[in-house]
């Protein structure tokens, strides 16, 4: 039996869903933008997170009539409120981008300090964990959303060989290459920190599918 | 510590299958809640409790129930003293056509031996103090029930059953009658009594049993199909029949 709640549901689910989308384009601008060099894309990043902040409101407004005029229960309930808590996590993501094109600009006046090779790849893990998180929220996917929570360590492990790389073949033999450097390892910090929002989102969906709390019990996860 | 226990309990109207090996376990100095489909036995359960079900003809039941460990259900149960025990609170409230006073001592008029006018006017003050009626009614106890307004009558009811000291209060759909106000206020009433009394509640009102109650059971087609803490009831059911029922996707 269709309920009427089931197409407002669908209809936070499908702007949770364009949150994502829009928190998935920012991250892919503003690294593009560092690689190319792009002064104007960085600056469009920046210019657009306006339109993610005004949607986050939108969906955590829709969350609270949702609760208010429906008193969700059980399954319902779950839904809304890690959707809730995953429109934060989104609006997070994309604010993160927005550092990564701020970081950009005051990078694109300065010679190259040397080619990017590892940051590309530490994008390429967060792209994929952000895309399987909303994958596995938008499905119900419980094994998508281990697959998330699996691939952190990955991302830790690149941020760790970019801080290592920047701080000992350039920062300590090259002063003058400090500030490029500094902001390089930024940059990989912020792509990690957006790798650790998904498996928040990841550790939500698994509650929202089987109502079990993984958050700081990563044993269950075994 | 558990007040009742149900065992493989069955209940027949007739060739009516009504209830089906219901077991489970009510906790003491709590508000248990049952919850279910209209015609699901959840009302007829409730009435098993103090064997209200024996006016109906063709009634028959088996398995056992427990209170504080005895057997209500055999032969040598004393009726009078578990009705006394097991009190019961319906939907409209049903106060009788006398004064207030004579309301509240009319229980004990039935059930105990002749008592003094100062012991009848201690029932009356403890028991209307203890549904916060007294302060509202303490000068006004000689006029007739039936003038209060629904919620003042149906904590009357409430006070009536305290007066012959009870230990389980049943009740069927209490709110059903009052407005959103007058809901809060029983359902505050009911938090505090559950201190002293061990609180059955069946209601319709899914949002009453999760506000309310401490455990809950949902009950289909005169089975119990889960029973447990209400807050994992409403926010994560084991039950797929249970997560249909509360979410509305029932029927």
């Amino acid at each position: 039996m269709e309920r009427h709640v089931d197409q407002e549901l669908k209809g936070l689910k499908d702007d949770i869903l364009k949150m994502g989308a829009l928190a998935e384009e920012a991250i892919y601008r503003s690294v593009e933008a560092l690689k190319s060099r792009d002064k104007e894309l960085a600056q469009g990043v920046i210019d657009d997170d306006s339109n993610i902040d005004k949607l986050e409101l939108a969906v955590d407004e829709k969350c609270i009539d949702l609760i208010a005029r429906y008193q969700p229960m059980a399954g319902d309930l779950r839904f809304i409120t890690t959707g809730m808590k995953i429109n934060g996590e989104l609006e997070r993501i994309a604010d993160i981008a927005v550092d990564i094109a701020q970081r950009t600009l005051e990078l694109v006046d300065k010679p190259l300090l040397k080619p990017l090779v590892d940051i590309p790849r530490l994008t390429a893990v967060a792209q994929s964990m952000v895309k399987m998180a909303i994958d596995s929220f938008v499905n119900g996917d419980i094994e998508l959303a281990k697959k998330v929570l699996m691939s952190d360590p990955q991302a830790n492990q690149l941020r760790d060989l970019i801080h290592k790389e920047l701080v000992e073949d350039y920062m300590l033999k090259d002063s003058s290459t400090a500030p490029r450097a500094v902001q390089l390892i930024l940059i990989a910090r912020f792509l990690e920190r957006i790798c650790d929002h998904t498996t928040n989102i990841a550790e939500d969906v698994i509650y929202m599918v089987q109502a079990e709390v993984v958050k700081h019990h990563p044993e269950k996860l075994k | 510590m558990e007040k009742i226990i149900t065992k493989n309990l069955n209940l027949f109207y007739g060739g009516f299958h009504a209830l089906k090996g219901i077991n489970c376990h009510v906790k003491a100095g709590r508000i248990t809640a049952i919850i279910g489909p209209s015609g699901c036995g959840k009302s007829t359960l409730l009435r098993v409790f103090n064997r209200m079900n024996d006016l109906i003809e063709g009634v028959r039941t088996e398995g056992e129930v427990l209170i504080d460990g005895e057997n209500i259900l055999n032969g040598k149960a004393d009726l009078v003293v578990l009705r006394k025990k097991v009190g019961m609170v319906f939907q409209r409230p049903n106060p009788f056509p006398l004064s207030i006073y004579e309301n509240i001592i009319f229980g004990e008029k039935i059930h105990g031996e002749k008592i003094k006018r100062d012991k009848l006017n201690d029932i009356v003050e403890t028991s209307l103090k203890s549904v916060l009626l007294w302060d509202e009614l303490k000068d006004r106890l000689n006029i007739p029930a039936l003038r209060l307004s629904l919620e003042q009558r149906q904590r009357l009811c409430i006070a009536r059953l305290i007066a012959i000291k009870p230990e389980v209060l049943l009740m069927d759909e209490p709110c059903s009658a009052l407005d959103p106000q007058a809901t809060q206020r029983i359902e505050e009433l009911m938090r505090e009594l559950k201190h002293n009394y061990t609180i059955i509640i069946v209601t319709h009102n899914m949002q009453q049993a999760a506000r309310v109650s401490d455990d809950t059971g949902f009950m289909l087609l005169g089975e119990l199909i889960e029973f447990g803490r209400t807050e994992e009831m409403f926010t994560a059911p084991h039950d797929l029949r249970t997560e249909d029922y509360i979410t509305g996707r029932y029927g």
